[in-house]
């Protein structure tokens, strides 16, 4: 068994070796894949949170990260057609920087993430499973619907949003971008996990019981980390969005939630890097298997199978046993 | 009976009342009219054959359940509609039967949630809770009052039966239990391990009242200022150890040969 930091080690090397390598060698598809992967791994991390920390199988976190891309397309839209969002009581304008586009993802997305939330965690297990995938659906047909922005056909974005100092349109620079982001993210979940918030949020998904009796309230612990969860999703979202220059309701489709939970289960659930390693190689099987065959998701489901019956951990699991105690 | 007023100790306001506590399910009456009290440095037992409502009786003080009539005070405020993690953050510490721990965690970060639940801020996201030395040292305190501190490292699911146990308490522990509540601490201890909770239990009462529903008969009759015999939800009797033994009714309904 090999130790999970060496794993991790490895993994961060390969996030910043791979897109050096294809920047050398005039790869600029394999760039595009990376970036695909660390937003993906942005958002599994995100879904880790609720998932591995807290225990909630939410199948509904296409919501953020549809809301999330919205945000984006939205704000990138009303600045491309130099219209304004909302005139009335206050005038908000389209908008192509990020920052603030990230901020508008994250704050849509956590407040989404809130009212449901509070509805959904009135249940547990198979109930809450179920309400999640019906917010994921609402979204979804709602965007359908909605013909202000593109309804089914989505909204296109001619020209990749802005950052200050880098040039985004650049393959490398935007790959730079994401994988930063990703590491603010990977931060942020470390640290939570060890914080006194993680320690009580890890009891309250083994023994909700027991937290109740020292004095916490496990719903509020999980609520407060489901909102953490979708906000960082969201933010992933509007990252793939800005990929694409391309926003459809496919986003908050329930197939989008079922693959950021693919990513993390692959990975390793509750483990640091398990988002990370699950969307990495979920995205390079899309990119070989898709090549030889259109049903490569049968050899995906295939996969999974063999990972969830023989090693729990994930991937992570696989090769370095259990979880370390930590002290 | 009779005599049970004269022996008693001086009333004082009790840490923790029922009055008049009833609680059915369907046609079950699990609870009927029950009143017992838990005094200051007390250990009050609560004795009753499997089914007499034992734990119906636990779960309504300890506010899990919600009885239909009466009404139950911890330190003399009513909390009969508080819910149970505030009655915890007043200083109502639980043990429980089926020990309710987080068994993927190490025993010290159990230990770690209790002072967490207990200063009430678990609200912060970063810093490394087993860092924090205040924390740290009040749950390193606890688990070494039970004996625990050379299973600090250990994860809770590796811990033998006994440990568990023992674990319990000092998660409670950390609360700074104005008053405890213990299911049955002794069940599926070994005799050793009973021997010396039993003495742990016999000191922690001054400075906590426990009261304590348990099977072991002699941990009971040796630790027990006070007994309340509960039979089909109702208390028959209440008093000291030799006035329980004595008690014809309870003879009958339950000790049987035993006493």
């Amino acid at each position: 068994m090999i130790p999970e930091r060496y794993v991790n080690a490895a993994t961060l090397l390969a996030l910043v070796a791979i897109p050096l390598w294809a920047l050398a060698a005039d790869e600029p598809f394999t760039i595009t894949l990376m970036t695909r992967a660390a937003i993906f791994a942005i958002a599994a991390v995100g879904l880790n949170i609720a998932l591995g920390l807290g225990g909630l199988v939410s199948l509904g976190h296409a919501v953020f990260f549809g809301l999330g891309g919205y945000a984006m397309g939205i704000l990138a839209h009303h600045a491309q057609t130099y219209t304004a969002l909302s005139e009335w009581p206050v005038l908000i304008e389209g908008t192509k920087s990020m920052p603030v586009i990230w901020l508008a993802a994250v704050l849509v997305s956590s407040l989404a993430a809130l009212v449901i939330g509070i509805l959904s965690l009135r249940t547990a297990g198979v109930y809450f499973i179920m309400i999640t995938l019906a917010f994921g659906q609402m979204f979804f047909f709602f965007a359908i619907s909605w013909a202000e922005y593109g309804g089914e056909d989505g909204l296109s974005i001619y020209v990749r949003n802005s950052f200050p100092g880098l040039n985004t349109l650049d393959l490398i620079q935007f790959y730079g971008l994401c994988l930063g982001l990703l590491c603010v993210v990977l931060v942020f979940a470390w640290r939570l996990a060890g914080s006194p918030f993680g320690l009580a949020l890890n009891a309250a998904r083994q023994a909700p019981v027991r937290v109740e009796t020292v004095g916490l309230d496990p719903v509020r612990l999980k609520l407060v980390a489901f909102v953490l969860s979708g906000a960082i999703t969201g933010l992933a979202g509007a990252l793939f969005a800005d990929l694409n220059r391309f926003v459809s309701p496919t986003m908050f489709s329930w197939q989008t939630s079922g693959e950021i939970m693919i990513f993390v289960i692959l990975g390793g659930v509750g483990r640091l890097f398990g988002p990370v390693v699950g969307a990495l190689v979920f995205v390079a099987l899309e990119h070989w298997l898709g090549g030889l065959s259109d049903f490569w998701h049968i050899w995906l489901g295939l996969l999974l199978l063999v990972i969830v019956l023989f090693g729990r951990g994930g991937l992570i699991g696989m090769i370095c046993g259990r979880e370390a105690v930590h002290d | 009976m009779t005599d049970a007023v004269v022996q008693a100790p001086v009333p004082e306001i009790p840490v923790l009342e029922t009055r008049g506590i009833s609680k059915s399910f369907g046609a079950l009456r699990a609870s009927r009219n029950i009143s017992i009290d838990l005094r200051p440095g007390e250990i009050h037992a609560v004795i009753g054959p499997n089914g007499a409502g034992k734990s119906t009786l636990i779960a309504q003080i300890c506010g899990t359940l919600k009885p239909d009539a009466g009404s139950v005070h911890l330190l003399g405020q009513d909390v009969t509609d508080v819910p149970t993690r505030t009655r915890a953050r007043a200083g109502l510490g639980r043990t429980f039967q089926i020990s309710a721990l987080a068994m993927e965690d190490t025993v010290l970060q159990n230990a770690l949630l209790g002072v967490l639940g207990s200063s009430g801020k678990p609200w912060r996201f970063f810093g490394n809770a087993l860092k924090d030395g205040a924390l740290r040292a009040r749950a390193e305190q606890a688990l070494e009052r039970v004996g625990l501190q050379d299973q600090a490292r250990m994860r809770t699911a590796e811990l033998s039966h006994g440990q568990r146990r023992q674990l319990e308490v000092a998660v409670a522990l950390t609360l700074d239990p104005k008053a405890l509540v213990m299911d049955e601490p002794m069940a599926g201890m070994g005799a050793e391990g009973s021997r010396t909770l039993t003495g742990f239990l016999d000191a922690l009462r001054q400075e906590a009242p426990i009261l304590l529903v348990e099977h072991d008969m002699d941990a009971v009759f040796s630790l027990a200022d006070r007994i309340s015999v509960l039979v089909y939800g109702e208390v028959i009797a209440t008093g000291t150890v030799d006035e329980i033994r004595a008690n014809a009714a309870v003879r009958e309904a339950y000790l049987g040969d035993e006493a």
